[in-house]
């Protein structure tokens, strides 16, 4: 197999730059000299199986803990040492539900835009406003608990968007979706790309949710394994599919750890 | 005006204003999550009733109390475990935001809290504070039903005790925000209980005068010296009626200050325990 070509930065235009990043829990490597990035109205997908170490990926962008070595800009901004100017341009949909079941969709996306120092009637225009764009406006008033799973997802994207971010990351954002709610959210996403720019990576280790002129960056334990288009990736593994292509290179991987 | 960038995007304000809201935003979503559970509210109003009520009542002629300050005549014994009742609405309410935090971070909204840009230690006063806002609900309405049991403290007492439920509340609340990065999973919570809770509550000046205590047993009477929540308790008792016990006030500050310390230093990106730990590597991802 080809070796992974190497990638272009713009520390200060790429709505997210990730460089050299290895994080370890005590002993256990979780990621080992991670680099990517997602340009300003780009679409990238994080794909990779489960434990490959996208959610500790997203864990150091959102800064729940520090990344030990390496760099990740959001915007240009440091996220370990301007974490403010970096989180603000920063919107999340987590792999879990995060929103609160007791409370209604208005009074979750309120709360967020407080999160983001938007006051109560602004962050009440904006919240509408974002709902409209995900489809939901007439549901502002439902407590969480009466939405459905899709339903729930979508206010976790419009939440995502309230304080305007230049960068956008989802993870696992379809888990326990139907194939209907699924493609929905997608496409929501994919039509915010072209309509703000919004830079969005898109975790999943569902590869049918990869468009044929996705860039994608594989991760297979704790290693960006390729970065790049789908069809280079196609290309790199002789294959003809990307469930052959995403097969082949986690195979070649394990191969190459076995031999070592 | 909310700041425009060259892009047309509208980030939020990080600026007083910005702070301001923010803070609005965490206290109003706690006090609206309390109002939204009414069974929690009535559990927290019949706990502190069910002493007044049949514990007190039992003990009172069980239990003499003799005339020690702030009290000038003898008291019954209602009147003398209500300031330790109202601390305990406030220990449990404590605990019982620690075991929501728990929740809130294996379901992830804690997540959302802690993505803010605001600085960390800010977003965790924040919601101490709006814990210690939905403590002082419930020990307001406890204090009004006891009202109506005979316990009647001076009308200036009802201003009085504010500051020190508040600073009390918040001495608690940075403990059980503490407690809530060590504990794992909600399940560790009966343990919450049996070592926090009942040794604090009952090693205390609460339930009876310590000069008792000391007479029964000097050792439980130097550990209910050590113990935070005495001084607590006899902070809300003076304050109840006007007067401030300068010792109590300087240690509940002190602990709230040291408390506060360690929930921050549990929460900080580099240092804190979620780091060491990886917290959200469950994901699988």
């Amino acid at each position: 197999m080809k070796p992974v070509p190497p990638q272009s930065f713009n520390a200060e235009t790429d709505a997210l730059l990730v460089r050299g990043v290895s994080h370890r829990f005590g002993p256990v490597p979780a990621l080992d000299d991670v680099s990517l990035r997602v340009p300003r109205g780009g679409f990238v997908v994080l794909l990779g199986p489960n434990g490959a170490g996208k959610s500790t990926l997203f864990a150091l962008i959102t800064r729940l803990f520090d990344n030990v070595t390496g760099e990740i800009r959001i915007l240009g901004h440091d996220v370990r040492r301007q974490p403010a100017a970096a989180l603000r341009q920063l919107g999340v949909v987590f792999q879990s539900r995060s929103l609160d079941a007791d409370l209604t969709v208005l009074q979750n996306l309120a709360y967020h835009a407080a999160l983001h120092g938007i006051g109560r009637p602004e962050g009440r225009r904006r919240a509408l406003e974002a709902l409209d764009k995900v489809g939901l406006a007439d549901r502002a008033g439902a407590r969480v608990r009466t939405l459905s799973g899709g339903q729930s997802r979508r206010v976790e994207i419009a939440r995502a968007l309230l304080h305007d971010p230049a960068c956008l990351l989802l993870d696992e954002a379809t888990v326990g979706l139907d194939v209907a709610s699924r493609e929905s959210a997608l496409a929501i996403v994919r039509g915010l790309v072209k309509e703000r720019g919004v830079g969005v990576l898109w975790a999943t280790h569902l590869v049918d949710e990869v468009a044929d002129d996705d860039r994608v960056v594989l991760l297979h334990k704790g290693r960006v394994r390729f970065a790049g288009p789908v069809p280079d990736l196609l290309d790199l593994a002789q294959e003809g599919s990307l469930r052959g292509a995403f097969m082949r290179v986690t195979e070649d991987a394990r191969a190459t750890e076995a031999r070592a | 005006m909310t700041a425009t960038t060259a892009t047309g995007a509208r980030p939020g304000r990080l600026d007083l204003a910005g702070y301001l809201a923010c803070f609005n935003g965490i206290v109003w979503r706690e006090v609206l999550r309390f109002l939204h559970q009414r069974e929690r509210f009535l559990a927290a109003l019949v706990r502190p009733l069910v002493w007044l009520f049949i514990f007190a009542a039992g003990f009172r002629q069980v239990l003499g109390v003799s005339i020690i300050p702030p009290y000038e005549t003898y008291v019954l014994y209602e009147v003398f475990v209500t300031p330790g009742l109202v601390a305990m609405v406030l220990l449990f309410n404590a605990m019982q935001t620690s075991l929501s935090m728990v929740h809130d971070r294996e379901t992830g909204t804690m997540r959302t809290l802690l993505v803010s840009p605001f600085p960390r230690s800010f977003l965790l006063l924040s919601k101490l504070m709006g814990g210690v806002a939905v403590a002082l609900l419930q020990a307001y309405a406890f204090l009004l039903i006891a009202y109506f049991w005979e316990v009647e403290p001076p009308p200036i007492g009802y201003l009085a005790v504010l500051p020190a439920l508040v600073l009390s509340g918040l001495m608690l609340g940075a403990l059980a925000l503490f407690m809530s990065s060590v504990i794992r999973q909600l399940e560790n919570f009966a343990g919450v209980m049996n070592f926090v809770i009942f040794p604090m509550f009952f090693a205390s000046s609460a339930l009876y005068p310590l000069w008792r205590i000391k007479e029964s047993s000097p050792l439980l009477y130097e550990i209910c010296g050590a113990n935070p929540f005495t001084y607590a308790v006899e902070l809300i008792r003076f304050a109840l009626y006007g007067q401030l016990e300068p010792v109590s006030l300087a240690v509940v500050v002190g602990f709230t200050a040291a408390f506060l310390a360690a929930a921050v230093f549990a929460y900080n990106p580099s240092k804190g325990l979620l780091a060491r730990r990886g917290e959200p590597g469950r994901g699988g991802g």
